[in-house]
């Protein structure tokens, strides 16, 4: 059993806990530079996808597990960096410009819809981003001289490093090197004060309120910061999906990236990335399985959503905590290996908390 | 004149199904304080479950409505004892994402026994058309109408002179309180869910010839959602307010605005009332204890 002894205040803050942490995923990043030697294109091609969901995904950990704010638009932030992006390439801004532009333009649009928002709360604040979500696709659909109305345009293709970006493994690298920029921006802001305030006001409004945080403002900035990391997702997301229409950023791509943060287990950047990694791969395996399964259940076409939807029902009655918080009870087990106690984890009481106004 | 009729006439019929159905997710809040996303999947569940009785059975239209209020209502109280008691102690989110996952098998179910083709049934209703102010109005929006009203003034009588529904009161007002007075507030939510399942089954069933029927009208839920959230979240007549005032929107802004612009003229005019009214128009004003 280790014990973790913080012997300065530094230590608190250190991006990773501690040198053991630190050499295991430096070990992961070594096995993920060296992947391209061993795997086909597919499998590169499977793994950028999850990098792009990933970056995403944090973006929305950041606004939903770390701010408490549900967002049901950010499918419609993903579809404005993806088109900004498209757009400026068009008009001949090179990649390492139009990618921070795109997620600038996107960040300013959160902001401008974080701004009005920030009066609502709960189920209002998920209707509204949902209302918005909606108004976003409209207007991919009727602006049709930037946006090449329904039937969308292709994305340019830049050419980086003397390669066209979407050949293998440059587009991988990128993809990899563009996550690892958003988690390590999106772990600073966490440990900077400014991450700090976030939580607050996600445990307590009044508490982080009477600590002297300005709770316009943090909201305001949280829903820049994650539109903004979600619209620099949607410059990858673009070149992946090849061709631009406005029904790939409806609702249903908003909601999976929920399910992601939801079942990855909220609150942890770490568990962003397995929700990305599961609803990334969950179409391939369920391609996989279909061939064992018998006929009549293997063509059915509502197999997938209903299996999304029976997962995410599993998820939330029997680990509330997602992919993470049994990470964090497998881990316990095996470091404290034969004296593990399920208890450890159990909560102590349940009632329903009141969200109501009286 | 006989255009705007017909048209007030046809977005008064729209705007009561959405006013059902978030009739449904409001009863729903009030009394156990969770968001119901599956509320317009229940409504295409009940739907489905008429087309059975009528089609597959051949029963009478007037006993599959009873029978698909019967089996949805069933149903619900089913679903709230084995699935959604059970997230009590969960934050609101984990029971938006919940009943997220329920419409998706809801959905892919429907479409497992059903299959993917639109269906349709024979209602008394089906092609009849009465004149009003020189306006030829199809019976099927009159039935509309006609089955809110009664299904509304129903559950008025339920909740303002039965026991039943003076102990759902009781239990939406303060839990603790009604179960300290000896009402099983556990055995109310589930009829709660009952009740709303069967207004469910009556909304799809009276949908069904305006519309057809296939697993997509559940997203027709996600509009009576926005309804719901116009009248305020919690307030019985603002859903049924809200309900209305979005059908008329739609029909209205799909006639005299620009092409495409039905489809989104509810959440604009929802993102415009919550800027300004952020608790909805009938919604009690915010005021959070600490």
């Amino acid at each position: 059993m280790r014990y973790q002894f913080k012997t300065s205040y530094d230590r608190d803050i250190d991006l990773f806990g501690d040198a053991a942490q630190r050499n295991w995923y430096l070990a992961l990043l070594a096995v993920l530079c060296a992947a391209p030697l061993v795997l086909e294109q597919f499998w590169l091609g499977e793994l950028s996808y999850v990098f792009i969901l990933s970056i995403a995904a944090v973006g929305l950990m950041l606004l939903t597990g770390y701010t408490g704010q549900v967002s049901l638009c950010h499918g419609a932030f993903l579809g404005i960096g993806a088109y900004a992006y498209a757009v400026l390439l068009q008009r001949g801004v090179p990649f390492f410009v139009a990618a921070p532009l795109a997620s600038l333009i996107t960040a300013g649009v959160g902001a401008a819809i974080g701004f009005p928002a920030l009066r609502l709360v709960g189920i209002y604040l998920a209707m509204a981003t949902l209302a918005f979500n909606f108004i976003v696709e409209y207007v991919f659909v009727h602006w049709d001289s930037v946006t090449g109305g329904f039937s969308g345009f292709a994305v340019p293709q830049p050419t980086v490093f003397g390669y066209s970006i979407v050949d293998y493994p440059l587009f991988y690298y990128l993809t990899l090197a563009a996550l690892l920029f958003a988690l390590f921006v999106a772990n600073n802001i966490m440990r900077a004060p400014t991450g700090r305030a976030l939580i607050a006001l996600r445990d307590s409004e009044v508490a982080a309120q009477s600590m002297g945080v300005k709770l316009t403002r943090y909201k305001t900035i949280s829903f820049a910061l994650s539109a903004g990391l979600t619209g620099f997702a949607g410059a990858f997301f673009a070149h992946k999906i090849g061709y631009l229409a406005p029904d790939a950023f409806g609702i249903l791509l908003s909601i999976q990236l929920l399910l992601m943060v939801v079942v990855g287990g909220l609150g942890s950047f770490r568990g962003a990335i397995f929700g990305a990694l599961f609803v990334g791969a969950l179409p391939s395996v369920i391609a996989l399985l279909r061939d064992f399964l018998p006929q009549s259940v293997a063509r059915q076409p509502g197999l997938e959503p209903g299996l999304f939807g029976l997962i995410l029902i599993g998820f939330i009655l029997f680990e509330p905590h997602g992919i993470e918080g049994r990470w964090r009870k497998l881990r316990l087990f095996f470091s404290q290996f034969p004296m593990y106690r399920v208890a450890t984890f159990k909560k102590q009481k349940s009632f329903t908390k009141s969200e109501r106004f009286r | 004149m006989s255009q705007v009729i017909q048209i007030f006439m046809s977005g008064l019929a729209e705007g009561c199904i959405y006013a059902l159905v978030a009739l449904g997710f409001v009863l729903i809040y009030k009394a156990t304080e969770m968001v119901n996303f599956a509320q317009g999947d229940l409504m295409m569940l009940g739907a489905f479950v008429g087309y059975f009785l009528i089609v597959g059975l051949g029963a009478n239209y007037w006993i599959a409505l009873v029978g698909a209020v019967v089996i949805m209502a069933v149903f619900s109280y089913a679903l709230d004892v084995f699935v959604l008691r059970r997230v009590i102690g969960q934050p609101q989110f984990a029971v938006v994402m919940l009943t997220i996952g329920l419409g998706f098998v809801f959905r892919a179910a429907a479409s497992m026994i059903w299959g993917a083709n639109p269906l349709a049934f024979v209602t008394p209703f089906t092609d009849g058309t009465t004149s009003i102010g020189g306006a030829p109005i199809p019976d099927v929006s009159l039935s509309i109408v006609a089955g809110t009203a009664v299904l509304c003034g129903l559950l008025f009588a339920l909740f303002q002179y039965t026991p039943v529904g003076v102990a759902m009161q009781a239990a939406s007002q303060n839990q603790l309180a009604a179960y300290y007075m000896g009402i099983p507030v556990k055995r109310i939510f589930a009829l709660i869910w009952a009740i709303s399942g069967g207004v469910a089954a009556v909304a799809g069933i009276l949908l069904a010839p305006l519309t057809l029927i296939d697993t997509s009208i559940g997203f027709l839920g996600l509009k009576a959602f926005a309804a719901a959230v116009l009248g305020g979240f919690g307030s019985i007549p603002g859903a049924l307010a809200g309900g209305i005032a979005i059908g008329l929107i739609e029909q209205f802004s799909g006639v005299y605005l620009m092409d495409g612009f039905k489809d989104i003229a509810a959440y604009v005019v929802l993102l415009l009332v919550l800027f300004v009214r952020p608790q909805g128009l009938f919604g009690a004003a915010a005021r959070k204890r600490v």
